[in-house]
């Protein structure tokens, strides 16, 4: 386990905290706004990774994939908002976790249907298949360095509009304080839906860029809704930056427990314990790290709640 | 469905049930322990095991019930308790045991065990951390689960031998799936009474008003643990039981996703209402069954039956039918 | 040696200091009001005393037990008892629900699992004794959410009541109340004065002045005095802080 090890496998925490990010964003804006909990946001991720793809592999337009994506799962998210969700603003946490699982299975027959049950192959575009030169001895591939550089720029570009806009303040206002907002004149209907939507359009995003790297199929959503809600919980919900900051940590910790602990328990313990608990430490990583945050900060590290 | 506000309120006519309420549960006991000598007369043999799959995960779900339906507590963790008791079973049975109630017992203490701990740490959160932490230990247990390698790890643990019931049960064909019965109607018995003792009763009380409970000198946190532990111990049981029959135990029975569909069938089913575990199992379950045998997308159903629950039944199925649930 | 001492208690939130130093006693068979405008923290101490918030600084002590460490529950059963200025009931439960269940915290444990609680004769006469007691007989079978709002106040009292306390923390009962039952509510106090020590928290002027053999007056998280009626009513700084506001709630 060398520098470059070491390096390389920080810079895929990094990617994979990003891709975090974007999804967390849209959940804890929506959590901390309407108090509502959307399992189903985790559908909207495989949503645009499922399109992503299939639309690069007929059009050969990794740009143009993404985009209609995102614009077909910010749609598909409208109607669930409109069907489902604006239903559930006014009802207890457990009927939400509730409604919201039944969507996600409905979109998972719905890939099924459209897709087939077997995994597909999101290709790396061309352009960006081979690596880059960081350092003299650190080749990296040069597509998990735009997962990085999308999403600095989608974090710059949020960090500016929730904090140097009229629509930003709003926002803040909506997280910290739904009912003292609405009673200062706030249309917060009317901000959730912004919310909502921006949410969808990052979530697809994450689902377009991650697409290549990982595997698109069926139960992709569920599978990254957990640590997406790990995220929320420890940066504080309603908070943007909280998340950011939590993505980033959960990102390293889970992609380094994975990476580092192994080796490091090899070094420690007889090889048939390290082999076992080698995996189960590095899975419970971004768990413990949780309990240990609340333990601490019961509401997060930055909660946006007065 | 807010835990305390939809749920059965006391009233005299609790008892509204009454001939036809009490009668019904020993009716369906009849018919249960029958089943496996009527079957074969009409081809059925195949549906016994699957009767006997529902038993079990009836436990299961009584067990949650009682928990979030009477306790009100989101615990989004269940499933791992039910790993944690069929891996107890695979842990004797690797190490030489071979009887099913040694076995069986064991897991429910263990489980009780693990429930305590988890309790203990889980019960000082409220509203969503309460959920995200229980979720975070069941899939502790899962990578747990997936790193024993001497049980299988991933791949999971094959139980080749069946466990042993004790002498002549052995030689009897349907001695397990009767075993089976006989523990679902003790869970189920066990349930209809903690409902109207003082411990159930203090336990509703918890969940519609915490802080008066407080202030009346209940020992909130202690009655809450004992529940959760209590329930853990059940589930694991039920764990226990579902290696049994299986045949075959692995990590994927903790997924989350799993304690999910236990709550869906509970709150479907009725929660806070002793038919709620019953009622909602063998609704999803046989549903699930005959389902995949039209169609490969048995999800739709599942899911709009569900949203519609929520939207429209929102004190699930046993209410619809007039079980008003027990409160003195 | 009173039956109730609360020494120093300090608390603060962030930057402020909502309970400033606070001392305050109650002897056996007194009642003891505890008045100030809004916001001077009276809430806050209630929750303080209780145990629904915890303590920066300060001493609590009943009949001679430290409270100060214990939590709610416990605190309960040395003898302290409350009921809220907001009604805190179990709003989908009869009347008769309600008060079996808070009798049942003091007939023994509830950790009984197998035994029917509606077998309990002696707690059925312990719950119909306290609806008597308060005025709730007729109502006892009502689901308690029903009620009219002064009724369920009864109620919130009788919960109280169920824990026979050495001493009566009663946090507004009287909020919300018209005339008549404000009277009623008057009444009931007045009699529950040979059972417990009472520290009673009140805006309604009228019921102070006729209850209170001690008043302490709160402002801004301070004791600001504290005498019989007399001494209140004529207390300079106390006209000052209610100069302008009508005497009556």
């Amino acid at each position: 386990m060398d520098a470059i090890f070491i390096i390389e496998q920080l810079l895929n925490g990094l990617g994979y905290g990003f891709m975090l990010f974007l999804l967390a964003a849209g959940l804890t804006l929506v959590f901390g706004i309407m108090d509502t909990m959307n399992l189903a946001h985790g559908s909207l991720f495989m949503a645009g990774a499922y399109i992503a793809a299939r639309v690069h592999e007929s059009s050969g337009s990794f740009v143009g994939a993404v985009l209609i994506a995102i614009l077909a799962t910010v749609l598909i998210a409208a109607v669930i908002e409109i069907l489902i969700i604006r239903r559930l603003y006014s009802r207890d946490h457990l009927a939400q976790v509730l409604a919201t699982f039944g969507v996600i299975l409905l979109a998972d027959d719905a890939v099924k249907a459209i897709w087939g049950p077997s995994p597909i192959m999101a290709p790396t575009p061309p352009a960006l298949a081979g690596p880059v030169q960081l350092l003299d001895a650190l080749p990296y591939p040069s597509y998990r360095l735009l997962m990085i550089a999308a999403g600095l720029l989608v974090a710059i570009g949020l960090y500016l509009l929730v904090n140097h806009t009229r629509v930003g303040m709003l926002v803040r206002a909506g997280a910290s304080n739904r009912a003292m907002a609405e009673f200062m004149g706030v249309r917060v209907g009317r901000v959730f839906s912004f919310v909502f939507a921006l949410g969808a359009a990052l979530a697809a995003l994450a689902g377009a860029l991650m697409g290549p790297i990982s595997a698109v199929q069926i139960g992709m959503g569920e599978a990254i809704l957990i640590p997406a809600l790990v995220v929320i919980v420890i940066g504080g919900i309603g908070s943007v930056r909280g998340a950011f900051v939590a993505a980033l940590i959960v990102g390293l910790v889970d992609t380094a427990g994975r990476a580092f602990l192994p080796p490091l328990l090899r070094a420690v313990l007889p090889p048939s314990l390290a082999a076992d608990l080698g995996p189960a430490m590095a899975g419970i990583a971004m768990y413990v790290l949780m309990a240990v945050i609340l333990t601490l900060k019961p509401a997060g590290l930055f909660p946006a709640r007065a | 469905m807010n835990a305390s506000a939809s749920l059965p309120t006391s009233a005299p006519a609790a008892r509204r049930g009454g001939g036809f309420g009490a009668v019904l549960p020993w009716l369906l006991l009849a018919l249960l322990a029958a089943f496996p000598l009527i079957a074969p007369h009409f081809e059925l043999e195949y549906y016994v095991g699957f009767v006997r799959r529902l038993l079990i995960v009836m436990i299961a779900a009584t067990s949650l019930n009682f928990i979030l339906g009477y306790g009100g507590m989101v615990a989004l963790g269940h499933a791992g308790f039910l790993g944690v008791g069929a891996y107890t079973v695979v842990a004797l049975v690797d190490a030489g045991f071979s009887s099913a109630w040694l076995a069986w017992g064991a897991a429910l203490v263990v489980t009780a065990a693990f429930a305590t701990l988890i309790g203990a740490v889980s019960l000082r959160t409220r509203g969503v951390y309460f959920i995200m932490i229980t979720l975070a230990f069941a899939q502790m247990l899962y990578y747990l689960g997936v790193s024993l390698r001497t049980y299988g790890g991933d791949d999971g643990y094959g139980i080749y031998t069946p466990l042993s019931l004790g002498g002549w049960l052995d030689a009897q064909p349907n001695a397990f799936y009767w075993a089976v019965l006989a523990l679902a109607a003790l869970i189920f018995a066990l349930g209809s009474r903690l409902a109207v003792s003082r411990f159930g009763l203090a336990l509703m009380g918890i969940r519609d008003n915490e802080t008066r409970m407080a202030a009346l000198g209940f020992p909130v946190f202690r009655l809450r643990l004992v529940a959760f532990a209590g329930a853990g111990a059940v589930a694991g049981l039920a764990g226990a039981l579902l290696a049994s029959h299986n045949g075959f135990v692995s990590p994927s029975m903790m997924h989350w996703t799993e304690s999910a569909i236990l709550i869906v069938m509970v709150v479907i089913g009725g929660m806070g209402n002793r038919w709620g575990g019953v009622i909602g199992v063998g609704l999803w379950l046989t549903l699930e069954e005959v389902l995949k045998m039209y169609t490969e997308y048995w999800h739709w159903p599942l899911g709009l039956l569900l949203i519609a629950i929520v939207f429209f039944a929102p004190r699930g199925l046993a209410a619809l039918f007039g079980s008003k649930g027990e409160r003195a | 040696m009173s039956l109730f001492q609360a020494q120093g208690l300090v608390k603060r939130f962030g930057g402020l200091v909502a309970t400033d130093n606070v001392s305050i006693a109650v002897e056996p068979g007194e009642i003891h009001a505890l008045i100030g405008p809004n916001g001077a923290g009276k809430s806050t101490l209630v929750n303080l005393i209780s145990g629904l918030l915890p303590l920066d600084a300060g001493r609590l002590e009943l009949d001679g037990v430290d409270l100060t460490a214990l939590p709610p529950h416990q605190r309960v059963r040395a003898g302290l008892s409350r009921c809220f200025q907001v009604t805190s009931v179990f709003k989908g439960d009869s009347v008769r629900s309600n008060l079996l269940l808070a009798a049942q915290a003091h007939a023994g444990s509830s950790f009984r699992f197998l035994s029917r609680r509606a077998g309990e004769q002696t707690l059925m006469e312990t719950a119909l004794g306290l609806a008597e007691k308060v005025g709730l007989s007729d109502v006892l079978d009502r689901t308690a959410g029903t009620l009219p709002h002064g009724v369920q106040r009864k109620l919130d009292v009788a919960l109280a009541l169920a824990a026979r306390p050495k001493l009566l923390l009663l946090d507004e009962p009287m909020a919300g109340m018209g005339p008549e039952d404000s009277l009623q509510m008057v009444a009931l106090i007045e009699k529950l004065r040979a059972e417990a020590a009472i520290l009673l928290i009140e805006h309604d002027m009228d019921a102070v002045f006729q209850l209170a053999d001690r008043i302490s007056v709160l402002v801004y998280g301070k004791v600001l005095t504290s005498g019989d009626a007399e001494h209140v009513k004529g207390h300079p700084e106390v006209q000052a802080v209610y100069l302008g506001t009508e005497a009556t709630a």
